[in-house]
Formats: C-alpha cells, structure tokens, sequence
C-alpha cells in the first residue's frame, strides 16, 4: 500500500483511495459537495481541493485524484498532502464564492435551512463578502412529481441528483440540460419521476434545491425530536429516524445501515407520515345493529368477554397483520393460547412457510448484503422492485458492479437492470432445476447462487412444492442461497414465534372463510377478506378494511407510536422505538391484549413491556439480540430440497399490485395516493 | 448564449422517422461504434435529423433518437440542449447564425446585427417567406475574416452592411452567392499590398542558411569591441591590484575600520544606499554635497560609483 504524508502526518491507504478517502483516513476534513461514497466521482463543484507535493502544481480536487497517480519525490520520499495550507485555504474560499454567486440569499424561507452543506460549509471555509456585482441568474422551478419540491436557483449544479436516478434507482429520469452559466436540473419535458427511490435526492441534494414537498414550510430542523427507528413498509426494515414535534411526525428520513438500506429508502417509507394522522382509530368502536358507534374500553372487552366465553375454543382463531410487532404476536399468542385454541396466522396470504420445516426455510438466508457476493440471481415469483425497492437497488448495485446471470421466472417487469426472462411459472422452474437452458446451466456452474423466491411463489396453493424446487438448486457448500422475499414487516418475527396454526388448527385462508369460526381476532389484519358470520374484533390503527368487517374496533398503536421488535426478511432482529403516543384512546397493542386478558379471565402474565420481552426472550432467546441474524440451521434445505410435491401450472404473479398502496398506514396517505395514481399513468421508457 | 428550450408544443410535428435513406446512413454510424456503446452515435443522428427536418429538432426526433439509441429522453435532450449547433425551434431556409464575439464585434458585427433586425427582424423569428432567420452565435473561428457570418454551412466573411445587406437580398431571392471572403479576398491574406511572396530573393535559392548570417553578424560586432577595449584600456593603464570585489570593500570599508583611519563610522553614501528612501530629493543632494566635503581624499568609492 502507498504511503502518503497528509497534514504532516504519515499514512498507508490502499492504492485504489482517491485523495479524499486518503485524507479521511488521515482524520482531515475535506469540504465538498458532489462527491458521494456512493455515488459515481463527478469532481465538478471543486470544493475538496487540496495542495499535493507530487501531483499537479496547483490546487487539486481530491475526489478526483488518485493516490496511485501521485508521484514519490526525488528521492523516494511519499508524496505530501496538504489540507490546511494557505494555497488550500485561498482555493475554498475563491471556490465558495463561486458558488455563492449564484445562489440566492433565502435561508430564512429556505426547508434545507439548519441543514443545509452549502450553509454549513460557507461558515466553515467561505469569506464573508462576495465581489460580484451582476445579478444573480434566475431558473425556473420544475416540477418533478409530487414529491420533490424544486427551487433550481439554489442549484449548485452537484449532480449528485442525476447520478443518483442513473446509477442506483436505474431510471434516466433526471438529467442536466443546457450548459455553463445556463445548466439546468430537470426530468424530460418535466415529467415526474419515475422511480420508488426518488425522495432520496432531497437528502442528497446538498442545498434547498430539491426538497421534500409534502414536508414544504412544516418545521425547522432543529424543532424536532429524533427517534431512531426501523421501517414496516416493507419486510426489508430499513433503518429510519423519525423526527417529530409534539404529538405529531413530522417527516421520516433514512439513517445508515449498510447492512440493510445503505442509506436509501423507498418513497412510501419517507412519506407515509402523512397517513399515521388520517382515518385513525381513536377510540374503541362496538356494532350495534349494523352500526359501529363509539364505545368505552369497558364496553368493548364487555362485548368480546360475552361472545368468547360462548364460543368453543375450536371455534376462537387470530391472524396477525403485516405490521405488527413481535411482542403484539407473542402476547396474542400467549392470549390465544390461555383460552385453548390453536388457530393462530400469521400468513394473511397463506404463504407455504412453515416454521416446521427450519428458519432457513423462510428467511433471506444469503443476506441483503450477501446479494454483492452472488454470482448468479434467479427471481422467481417476485417483483423486488416493487416489494421491496431499496433490496432491488442492491441486486442493480450487483449488477453494475460486474456481469452478473440474472433470470426471471414469474412477470416480465421493468427492474431496472437486464435479466433473462425464463418464463412465467412453475414448469419454468422445474425446467431449470433439471438443468435445461443456459441459464440453468450458468446457474449450476455459479459458486454463490441466489434464489429469491417471492411470495407470488408462495402464497399459493402449491407454494410449497415451489419452494421445494427452488431449495434444489439454491444450496452450495458453505453456501445457503434460498433467499425468501416478504413483503410483510411482521411475516418472519411471526413465523419465529410460531404464529402458525397449532395441531388442528385453521390456517388464515381457512379461520376466513365462512362459518369457519365464532369468534374471529385480527391483530391489525387488513389484507384478508373474512367472511360473514365470525364475530369479528378488530385490533388496529385505521379505519381500513378490518375494520369495515369489525364488531369490536380496539385502538392501537402505529410503528412511530410503540417500541417494538420486528424481524426483516433476512432474519435480522431490530427494534423500533415510540417517537409519539398514539392519538385519543388509543394504547399499544400488547397493553390492549394484556388489559383484554384479564376481562377474559386468563391474565396474562406481565404486566410491563419489559417483563413481556423478558418473556418472550425465555422463549426465543434469538430476540436479545438486536441487530443480528440468528444463525440458521443449513440442514434445512436439504429436507425442504426433498419434499415432493407436484407444482401447478399457473404463472407466478407479484401479490403488491400497487407498490403505494399496500398496508392500512399508506392507504390513508394522501401523498400516496398521489403517487399510486400517477404510477398508473406513466408510460415505459429505456431504462439506464 | 441564453437558455436553450424546445420549441412550442404548437410547432411541433407529431412524429418524426428517419426517411429510409437517412435511416440506412444511421444505421451505419451505429454499427461505427462497439456493442453497448451505441449511445455514441447520437451526435450524428441528432445532426442528420436536423438536417431532414429542415434546419431544427423536433422533440419527436429526440424520441425517435432515443429509442433507436437505447437511451433515456432526457440524456439525447442533454445533448440537443448542451450544442448551439443544434437548433431547437424552426429556422428559415437560409439559417444566419451570426458571430458577435469579440474580434468579429470590434470589425463591425453590431452593423451586420442591425441589418439583420432591419432585414430579418428579432433573432429566432422567420420571416414571413420562410426564407431567413438568424442568430447571434459565439465565436465561430474565422477572425481572420471578421466580421463574418455562417449561413447554412457556408462561411460569408469580411462582410460590410453594405454587402451584408446584398448577400441578403440574393438568398432571399436565390440567387447564387459566393461563400467565403465578400471583399475580394481569396482566403486570409492581406487585403491590399499583397506583397509577402513577391521577393525574387525567396526564389532563388539564396535565404538558403540565411539565418545563420545573423549571428556571424553579431560574431563579428563583438570582436570589433572587444578589440576597442584593448586599445583603450592599454592607452589607459590601470594600477594592476584589481578593484576589489564587494566583499573585500565592505571588510577594508567596516565601520570599525573607518573610525580606525579616523573617519565617520558610516559613509553617507553607504547610508544612502542602503535605502534611507523616505528621504526628499533634496536632503539627498545635500548628503551627496556633504560626503564630498568630508571625504575628498576617499577615492576608490567616489570614483567606482562615477
């Protein structure tokens, strides 16, 4: 590795650095704003520049420049970097006024104000005056879509927007026309974007030109409380904050996890705060005469008490939703239990996974990071760009990397990055597990495979047979490549739980359907259609579809408005916290279960959060440890290699229809519901 | 240069395809360039297409390019955006792009400008005929000829409003006009006295090596001077000790050696040399009438410095 002299001090970095990473490396702090780690090297604002004894005679911008490129001095000695040197000084503030010349002089009405890089680094390296005497250019504002606000006559012109749209959302949306003093930011003939990642440009955008719109003049940044939190939108569980004022969220933005989401999030993650304060359950409800009409928690427990100690228990089932957390599962679990039933879901869709058959049977056992290591990616039944966007940004990150084997097996849908389309259904599959085509040959020959197998594969009545197929060809020495895709936040903390129908009991599908059960528990359960006759008690947040078919409506609590733990797709335990409380009467679910068991007689036993975790930590140690992904037990897809079942003919279809619109929080969200109608209308066009 | 922007949705044709002549030649520039590169080949396309549609893109031709290319709208937009060669609203059959850069503006393009309005009318408006319309460019690298304008893809150079005017007239009316200089110039040479090439010398044979007579030339001169000196210097002998070199004057000339021989400790033309600048023009006179007072027996010094 070279050896560099920076600020004095001497340093070893590999020889692919740049000169900025080099100087990070040495503890220098280099201003810039078009450079991103994770983004391409543009080097056009010329804010990181640096003095270098062995480069060019003159200032260099150190994004830009390698630390393979510098030359030794005569003798052998490393090269030397100067951060802090006069030339350096003299070069960010000339620089700083270049940028400044340009840019408007509206901090105070400005939304990046407070946390804004151009702000920032003007008091750090920027002088105080500016010579330049013209008027300042003027450009008109575009419009995007719905959700990015421009105000292009702050644009510095940075690109990292342009970059971000080519090369990790995949769409040529944006793009930059005109040149010099005349250059512009903006999409084609001002169409609005066309990407589930979009909003992330308004965290890239290092000043006030791209914002949030839909946050547009509601808060200073530093008026907000941050929590740190996890995402439920999908079942990835990106890493978010959520900042709030008050009672009230005021915006949902990414935190780093290079883990999970690196730094990105899909737009219904960042904008479905809009929907945690529309058509909320604020109080419990009771049907009387056809009627829902407002009741008192009393009444309510009164009104379930009566039709549960009636009803055999047999004939009392539960289904947990896609957002509920693992304490909620596990205290209904513990309820359901107490009162002797075994028909408990956790699979609204009925999805063939079984925890019987090992966790690695249902999770994303390679890892959303192990898809950089993948030489080879068969989708089936799935359509990750949709279910789960920032996952789909990481297999486009693969793909851009290097050549990379990619077949479909299911819908032929815009990605974002080419594939092979192999068909549209299980004989496909059967057909590449028997080795035939080139894919399935490239495939056997891959070292590290990967299947992602969707619940367009699954929650069918042959899932299990498909999964079996795709658990043939997935596994490796050393190697697991079965990856399950969910679309459910809550879907693998359940099936850690066991939230699957005991010894006798109804799965989902079945405790839905009619006259199947007297007494019916949906625990926030929105995607099932039950059918007449179950007393139905809905537990939940909104006034969706559970609880158009409820007798009983209990009030609970969203993900901003409890701590709970929730298991993402890869097994990888995390835990959201309470940023606000919820809204009326509203109380948190486990607490409404625990209140619930005592009306019923069969109290449950804990009575704080804390003693309920430490219950379900006895357990299932596995939820102590935060962050991490339980080993799974490879063993598994040998067995689930050796189920025989015969698949079906039909062709594999995405369960998410509309990516804006998939859980009872976004449905309520009027920005979503903006950006659903607008998907309909958009026309295809070559992707980058 | 001001913002570029497509021209209105009301002059715009619905569609555009390459005629099948046109097509066949895109097809060609494609196949030019390695698979997966083909996007390179947009400048070509994006130029013919202008061409086919009578001097300007239409945005439909930016769609057509785009999706024979492979590539986002918006990247073939930057591109037709990014070059003033492409125009981007309808021009006249005579398109007059019109350099007012500095060399070309400091020989008359202001004139040439004002016969445009009063000819033409506002820059990127046709004329009712359809025939001209014209526009200010940058440089278009003829200084030479300035002032000058482009008209199609011919040059029409060393222009007065007079023949600008004319030149007008003529394409407006189709006449034939000369491309190129309008003054009588063949290319760049100068306009009257043409004379560089007409020295017979050139010709035959003898500024063969003449450079080389230069610096026999100045061989010989200094020779002839230094041969001057020895003969004054030998009619003028001097004391054979050298004068003695910076050094060796300050030691023998010290302040602690002067007050030894009894003498002010600084000489006042020491003091005024080593910058007392402040001083006005007549203290300095003084100083000098005074050291010359003091010091007359001092010599060396008085004398080197004359």
């Amino acid at each position: 590795m070279p050896k560099l002299i920076i600020d004095g001090q001497e340093v070893e970095v590999p020889a692919e650095y740049t000169l900025l990473q080099a100087c990070e490396e040495a503890g220098a702090e280099i201003p810039r704003f078009c450079y991103h780690e994770r983004l391409s090297i543009a080097g056009n604002c010329r804010m990181c520049l640096v003095e270098v004894k062995g480069g060019p005679p003159k200032p260099v911008a150190s994004c830009a420049m390698g630390v393979r490129d510098l030359r030794p001095g005569p003798n052998g000695e490393p090269p030397v970097v100067m951060t802090k040197s006069p030339m350096v000084k003299k070069a960010r503030e000339g620089v700083m006024e270049f940028l400044l010349i340009n840019h408007p002089l509206d901090c105070p009405i400005c939304d990046q104000g407070g946390e804004c890089d151009l702000q920032d680094q003007a008091m750090a390296y920027g002088v105080d005056t500016s010579r330049f005497h013209e008027n300042k250019r003027a450009v008109e504002d575009k419009y995007i879509g719905p959700l990015v606000k421009t105000s292009m006559n702050r644009c510095i012109h940075c690109t990292r927007c342009v970059r971000f749209t080519a090369e990790v959302a995949g769409v040529g949306d944006l793009g930059a026309i005109g040149r010099g003093e005349d250059m512009e930011i903006t999409t084609y003939l001002e169409h609005a974007l066309g990407s589930e990642l979009q909003a992330n440009v308004i965290d890239l955008c290092p000043v006030g030109a791209l914002t949030s719109k839909p946050y547009a003049f509601k808060a200073r940044p530093w008026e907000l409380t941050k929590t740190e939190s996890v995402d439920v939108m999908d079942a990835v569980g990106s890493a978010i904050r959520v900042d709030s004022r008050g009672r009230e969220v005021m915006r949902i933005l990414p935190r780093i996890n290079d883990a999970v989401n690196e730094e990105w999030i899909s737009d219904k993650t960042r904008f479905v705060w809009d929907g945690l304060k529309t058509q909320r359950l604020d109080r419990p409800y009771l049907r009387e005469n056809g009627r829902l009409r407002a009741a008192s928690w009393a009444e309510a427990f009164a009104a379930i008490a009566a039709r549960v100690k009636t009803a055999a228990p047999g004939r009392i089932g539960a289904i947990a939703g896609d957002l509920a957390s693992v304490e909620d599962m596990f205290a209904l679990k513990s309820l359901m239990t107490a009162l002797g039933s075994a028909n408990i879901d956790c699979r609204q869709d009925g999805a063939a996974l079984d925890p019987a058959n090992g966790r690695a049977s249902y999770i994303f056992n390679p890892t959303i990071e192990g898809i950089e290591q993948a030489d080879a990616i068969l989708i089936v039944g799935s359509n990750p760009r949709r279910e789960a966007p920032v996952l789909n940004a990481r297999i486009r990150k693969r793909w851009r990397m290097a050549p990379v084997a990619i077949g479909v097996v299911g819908e032929s849908v815009d990605l974002t990055y080419s594939y092979d389309y192999l068909g549209a259904g299980p004989d496909t599959l059967a057909d590449i597990v028997a080795g035939k085509g080139a894919f399935a040959e490239a495939f056997a020959r891959a070292e590290r495979p990967l299947v992602i197998v969707g619940q367009g594969a699954l929650a069918r009545e042959d899932g299990a047979a498909v999964l079996s197929l795709a658990a043939r060809v997935a596994g490796r020495d050393g190697w697991n490549g079965l990856a399950v895709l969910h679309t459910a936040a809550s879907r693998v903390g359940g099936l850690d739980l066991g939230f699957v129908p005991g010894e006798g009991g109804l799965t989902a599908p079945a405790m839905a359907g009619t006259g199947a059960l007297d007494v019916l528990f949906l625990l926030g359960a929105d995607e099932i259609d039950v059918a007449p006759g179950a007393f139905v008690v809905y537990q939940g947040t909104h006034g969706d579809r559970g609880a158009h078919r409820a007798d009983v409506i209990l009030p609970g609590a969203t993900y901003t408005e409890k701590s709970g733990l929730y298991v993402n797709t890869e097994g990888r335990v995390q835990r959201a916290n309470r940023a606000v409380f919820p809204p009326g009467d509203a109380r948190e679910d486990w607490a409404i279960l625990r209140a619930l068991s005592d009306v019923l007689g069969k109290r449950l036993p804990f009575d704080s959060l804390d003693a309920l975790r430490q219950a379900l930590v006895a357990a299932h140690p596995h939820f102590a440890r935060i962050d991490e992904i339980e080993p799974a037990d490879a063993g598994a897809l040998a067995r689930l290699a050796k189920t025989k079942a015969k698949p079906g003919k039909a062709p594999f279809a995405s369960p998410i229809t509309d990516f804006y619109l998939t859980n009872p929080i976004a449905r309520a969200s009027a920005v979503m519901a903006d950006c659903s109608a607008l998907a309909a209308g958009r026309l295809p066009q070559a992707a980058e | 240069m001001s913002v570029r922007r497509l021209a209105a949705q009301e002059v715009q044709p619905a569609s555009f395809a390459f005629t099948p002549e046109n097509a066949e030649w895109a097809g060609r520039q494609i196949a030019k360039y390695p698979e997966g590169r083909q996007a390179s080949a947009v400048i070509p396309l994006l130029w013919k297409a202008q061409e086919q549609s009578g001097g300007w893109v239409p945005e439909a031709a930016i769609r057509h390019i785009a999706g024979m290319l492979g590539m986002p709208y918006i990247r073939v937009l930057e591109v037709a955006t990014f070059y003033t060669m492409f125009a981007l609203e309808p021009v006249g059959e005579h398109f007059v792009q019109l350099c007012g850069t500095t060399p070309c503006m400091l020989r008359g393009a202001e004139a040439l400008k004002k016969v445009c309005h009063d000819v033409i009318g506002p820059q990127k408006t046709v004329t009712a005929d359809g025939k001209l319309s014209w526009l200010e460019v940058e440089c278009l690298g003829a200084c030479c000829n300035a002032p000058m304008v482009q008209i199609g893809y011919d040059y029409y150079e060393d222009l007065t409003p007079e023949s600008f005017a004319a030149l007008l007239e003529d394409l407006r009316a189709g006449r034939p006009v000369k491309p190129g200089p309008q003054n009588g110039r063949h290319a760049s040479e100068p306009k009257d006295a043409v004379k560089t090439l007409t020295d017979p010398a050139l010709f035959d044979g003898s500024m063969v090596g003449a450079w080389k007579k230069r610096f026999a030339e100045e061989d010989a001169k200094a020779k002839a001077e230094a041969a001057g000196q020895a003969v004054a210097a030998a009619a003028n002998p001097e004391p054979a000790k050298p004068e003695p070199t910076r050094a060796e004057q300050q030691k023998s000339d010290s302040p602690v050696a002067r007050t030894a021989r009894g003498k002010a400790p600084v000489s006042a033309e020491a003091r005024e040399a080593s910058g007392n600048s402040a001083s006005s023009e007549a203290t300095t006179k003084r100083r000098a009438k005074t050291a010359a007072t003091v010091e007359p027996t001092d010599g060396s010094g008085t004398k080197r410095k004359r």
